[in-house]
């Protein structure tokens, strides 16, 4: 027998008539299909997402905060006692060959106030290359400029949360006035949507001010030519380690620092966070990718065991089939195509039960998915393998049967 | 009884292996059918008939000696190619009638033509007219659970002679049926050989067998007695009691 459309039909119509039986033996395989699908494309969202996020801190940008680190990494004095000076953040760019430019950062928390609406946000006082640095482009407006630092000009740039809160979506804030701390500051742009930081801070939930505004309009003379956070950008994502040690060698002299005393500031690569946090979830994903393929392996169990009861419950099939011509082969064929399409239909529902759950999830969820339809041709085409291999020996003992005795079977 | 030589046998012997026993069917069976013949073999159970017929129908092989079967050696063929003699050469008619119970009548008389590799066409409108020819119009879409007895085993037949057989071999075709259902597949059988069609079949009845021309008896697996011998008395050596 040629291996025709009619074998699928004649197969798919066998099949049709145990439906209950053929559905709960596809559905290892349906299940299989559908996890491979939704743990890969959970797998590229994540990636996708660490390197949106990356790309989103900024060009390869080094955050430097007052306060020491302990062995582990994790940040303790959060900046208490301020130890970093705008001074600093000038030296790094000065004299780190591996940094491009810095800016420098202090915040604080205030409600802003525009006509009868209010919002309490974190009020950010920064320089104009802060902007560069992150590789934020604006919504609507300008960045303020250096001429409105070295002024102390009290104007603003909203985040795009309390652009929405304060104003809704159809407004044009450009030009508008606002009330922080009871002083009116005009804004002069509002920057696009970023989305929260892999920690969890909403970054459109802010204000940005001039940082010499913020020091002397905002945040009381105490302090003044301290900062709280450098941002500094390496010229290369490579060089993000050499510039990481060429800062931490020049707060420590700066600083005067002998040997034996720990830092007084914490260098934080980006980078690394987010690559440490991917690395966590891809080990995460590899284990549940696993649990999905050992799935598909006992979905491909299930359609040898169901495969066998029918080749044991067809033998007189069997025999009248080679008594009226069937060659062995014609009867291999047979039960293979009918595994296989069994694994195939299973495949198929798996393919869009993996395609649909994957929306949901990353509707529900808020994570990517990044789904290809490379992915889905290959989870697929596993099933099909997996219905070829484990239809072999079912299929391959119908053909081995004796033909009378297959006819004397009961 | 003019005609070719379709089966010719010589020796043939069969013996299956039970663990430890070996159980002797076939003790030296020598005969000859020729083309057009209508043979009836009988003789109690465990006689070797049906052995016999499994080896004529090409289902199995004889543990020792020759079958030709129309100038063909059947010994020495492999499984494929005595499926394509099955397929193309023989009819098999049972007495269980061994219908698919799943396919309509006209899907179990297209069965052959499918191993055949006749298109699908072709193969409707032939299953259909061997349906026909059968007294089966209008019973073309049932499955075998709503036919009658005597309508699955004429199925049967329309299945057997659907891809234009030579040999019929039939295993107590009317085992399984009323005396009317049985006279209607006799008289069916009978036509069929008178077109040419050469037919040997298994019965215990002997009112069954007078419909054959040839009469062979199985007793402990050798011919006890052939009323065709006569003209093949030279092949015959000592099967006679």
């Amino acid at each position: 027998m040629r291996i025709s459309l009619e074998v699928f039909a004649v197969a798919l119509k066998t099949l049709s008539q145990h439906k209950l039986r053929s559905a709960l033996t596809m559905l290892g395989v349906t299940i299989g299909v559908g996890s491979v699908i939704v743990m890969i494309g959970m797998g590229q969202g994540a990636g996708a997402l660490v390197r949106t996020t990356i790309q989103g801190l900024g060009s390869n940008m080094l955050l430097v905060f007052s306060g020491s680190t302990t062995a582990g990494g994790a940040r303790t004095g959060t900046g208490a006692n301020l130890t970093i000076t705008v001074e600093d953040a000038k030296a790094i760019a000065r004299e780190c060959p591996s940094v491009t430019m810095t800016s420098y950062g202090k915040r604080d928390f205030s409600q802003v106030v525009y006509g009868n609406q209010n919002w309490y946000t974190t009020i950010s006082g920064v320089t104009p290359e802060y902007q560069l640095i992150r590789n934020w482009p604006l919504a609507t407006g300008t960045f303020f400029t250096q001429r409105d630092m070295e002024r102390g000009n009290t104007v603003c740039v909203l985040g795009y949360k309390v652009y929405m809160n304060l104003f809704g979506p159809e407004r044009d804030p450009v030009g508008e006035e606002v009330i922080i701390h009871r002083v009116p500051f005009r804004i002069i742009g509002v920057m696009g949507r970023r989305g929260a930081l892999p920690g969890g801070q909403d970054q459109d939930d802010q204000i940005f001010i001039p940082f010499t505004t913020a020091e002397w309009k905002l945040l009381g003379s105490a302090l003044v030519g301290y900062a709280s956070i450098i941002f500094a950008s390496a010229i290369s994502e490579d060089a993000m380690t050499e510039a990481e040690q060429q800062i931490r060698d020049l707060l420590r002299q700066r600083h005067h620092l002998p040997k034996d005393v720990p830092d007084d500031f914490t260098i934080m690569n980006l980078k690394d966070v987010a690559e440490m946090q991917a690395a966590t979830g891809k080990i995460l994903i590899k284990l549940l990718g696993g649990i999905a393929s050992v799935s598909l392996i006992v979905g491909g169990i299930g359609i040898m065991n169901i495969m066998l009861v029918s080749v044991s419950e067809r033998t007189r099939e069997i025999g009248i089939r080679m008594a009226v011509g069937a060659k062995r082969s014609d009867v291999l064929v047979q039960f293979l195509i009918e595994s296989v399409v069994l694994s195939c239909i299973g495949g198929l529902i798996g393919v869009a039960l993996g395609i649909g759950s994957s929306q949901l999830v990353s509707l529900l969820g808020h994570f990517p998915m990044l789904l290809s339809p490379l992915v889905s041709l290959i989870a697929f085409g596993f099933a099909v393998l997996v219905g070829v291999v484990f239809g072999l020996y079912p299929a391959n003992k119908a053909s081995k049967l004796n033909p009378i005795e297959a006819l004397r079977y009961e | 009884m003019a005609g070719k030589e379709l089966v010719i046998v010589e020796d043939l012997h069969k013996v299956y292996r039970m663990g430890e026993m070996e159980v002797h069917v076939l003790r030296g069976i020598t005969l000859k059918i020729d083309e057009g013949e209508f043979v009836a073999v009988m003789g109690p159970s465990g006689a070797g008939k049906s052995t016999f017929m499994n080896i004529v129908g090409c289902l199995d092989y004889p543990t020792r000696g020759h079958y030709i079967l129309y100038r063909q050696k059947v010994s020495t063929l492999n499984t494929n190619q005595l499926a394509e003699i099955r397929n193309k050469k023989i009819g098999f008619v049972f007495q269980s009638f061994n219908l698919l119970p799943r396919l309509t009548a006209v899907e179990n008389v297209e069965l052959p033509l499918i191993y055949a590799g006749v298109p699908r066409k072709e193969r409707r409108s032939r299953a259909l007219k061997m349906l026909w020819a059968m007294g089966l119009k209008g019973r073309e879409y049932y499955t075998p659970s709503r036919l009658s007895g005597g309508e699955q085993q004429r199925v049967a037949i329309a299945r057997a002679i659907v891809n234009q057989p030579i040999l019929i071999l039939a295993d107590e075709p009317t085992g399984n049926l009323d005396s009317v259902s049985a006279r209607e597949v006799m008289v069916i059988f009978q036509r069929l050989n008178d077109q040419g069609i050469t037919i040997v079949l298994v019965t215990h009845e002997s009112d069954i067998a007078q419909y054959a021309r040839r009469k062979l008896i199985f007793r402990d697996g050798k011919v006890v007695e052939d009323t065709g011998a006569v003209a093949l008395q030279p092949l015959l050596k000592g099967g006679t009691a």
